[in-house]
């Protein structure tokens, strides 16, 4: 891939997870927040491919995107099956 | 109000530091002396094509044991924690269509994820990768039958028994070979091949089918908690 | 200043700040385990961008890149195998870390943190 789509491409990602990291933070529905936060992992890994270490981006997507959002969902779901 | 400034002014101070350090970061040219030895003689010495694979498992041995170690202790204290009372949770029955898609969709997850950990000393892989995808398909069987699912026996033996055998070519390694977690243990074959690199296939096995079970059980015991029996 | 390296660069530092700030003014407590997950993600990406050299390419060995030649064409393989470590210890402490705040929130039955002052003097 030539050189300048590369920094164009890194400009974009750069920005979009700026914009979730955000919205994870200040949104008001827990729901949506955590999405967020599994959405920020997957980028990132697309970014590991942009800096060549391919190894570090498929643990990445199978970690942070996949497993992490699950714990968070089972935890909300006993907390909010407790209060009823 | 005065907090949150105090705070923004405390970040900026931060950020300052932090461009500062990285400011006359010049953009590298040469690898340093350390990273150009691994990259010379990794593929010799060990026999494996991908150097991040003969970096994890023979030159920074110690640092896989120490990560090992730290998942099996989150694992017990999750286990500690999680203790539920007498009461029986009863749990809806989920749908047809997850019901009938889990089941196709199992044995085709478990074998992707083998697939990525038995070629980890070939093409981008490993076990902490296959692990994951391993855990994924475990997952999708409790969300399918939360009571009739893999068995948690068979979890906890798998990862109990793959640990141990870890530690044991580890120290085999020290007794038979060089050091510890020594590849060369088992000849190195011709390079590219499934069966080269002496004991670092065997040694990924280990880690992803440990990396695995200890994942899936970490996660199912958030929600599907296991009963307190007396033993 | 536009080159690969220092926009990755800039944007791990930015995630992590943005994730320190969230930490410290939010006051739900997931919102709090959020913020870590931030915090952890913006520090592998500044590791990761350390180790990269200009116009080479991922460190595995085959047609593409061979053997004799390896280490003038290749990226530093020593971050990557770090990083791959530290993100399966990261989900670690975020599953211990939502244990403790299931144990809390049962037992005070709210999610907010300004609740839980009973170690306060």
């Amino acid at each position: 891939m030539d050189p300048n789509l590369n920094i164009i491409i890194a400009i974009v990602l750069g920005i979009i997870i700026l914009v979730f990291a955000a919205l994870a933070i200040y949104h008001k529905k827990l729901s949506i927040a955590i999405i967020a936060a599994g959405a920020v992992s997957l980028l990132a890994s697309i970014m590991y491919l942009l800096l060549a270490a391919p190894d570090v981006a498929m643990t990445e997507a199978a970690i942070g995107s996949g497993l992490s959002v699950i714990i968070f969902f089972y935890a909300l779901s006993k907390i909010r099956k407790h209060h009823g | 109000m005065v907090k949150k400034l105090l705070l923004l002014v405390l970040l900026a101070g931060a950020g300052l530091m932090f461009w500062l350090g990285v400011s006359d970061y010049q953009v590298k040219e040469e690898l340093n002396p350390i990273a150009s030895y691994y990259a010379d003689q990794g593929l010799e010495e060990t026999g494996a094509a991908n150097l991040v694979t003969a970096v994890v498992v023979r030159y920074r041995g110690l640092d896989t044991l120490g990560e090992v170690t730290i998942l099996f202790l989150t694992a017990s204290i999750l286990g500690f924690f999680l203790i539920k009372g007498n009461k029986k949770e009863t749990f809806r029955d989920s749908s047809e269509i997850l019901k009938t898609a889990s089941r196709l969709l199992e044995p085709i997850i478990i074998l992707a994820g083998v697939y990525v950990f038995v070629n980890g000393h070939l093409t981008p892989g490993g076990g902490f990768q296959g692990g994951a995808i391993l855990a994924s398909a475990l997952i999708l069987s409790y969300l399918a039958n939360p009571t009739d699912g893999i068995s948690k026996t068979l979890l906890k033996v798998t990862e109990s028994f793959s640990g141990l055998s870890f530690v044991i070519i580890g120290v085999l390694g020290i007794v038979l070979a060089g050091g510890f977690l020594d590849s060369t243990l088992l000849p190195a074959g011709s390079i590219g091949n499934l069966i080269s690199a002496g004991v670092i296939p065997i040694i990924y096995i280990f880690v992803g089918l440990k990396v695995g079970s200890e994942l899936a059980g970490i996660v199912t015991n958030l929600k599907y908690a296991p009963k307190n029996e007396s033993e | 200043m536009i080159t690969l390296e220092y926009i990755t660069l800039g944007t791990g530092i930015l995630l992590m700040l943005m994730g320190i700030w969230g930490l410290v003014t939010q006051k739900n407590l997931i919102k709090i385990v959020i913020g870590f997950t931030l915090v952890d993600t913006g520090i592998h990406i500044l590791m990761v961008s350390i180790g990269h050299i200009k116009n080479r390419t991922a460190p595995i060995i085959d047609d593409a890149v061979n053997a004799s030649e390896a280490a003038n064409k290749v990226v530093d393989p020593i971050p990557q195998a770090m990083v791959l470590t530290a993100i399966v210890i990261g989900l670690g402490i975020t599953a211990l870390m939502l244990t403790f705040v299931v144990k809390m929130a049962k037992d005070n039955n709210s999610l907010n943190v300004s609740n839980f002052k009973s170690l306060k003097w």
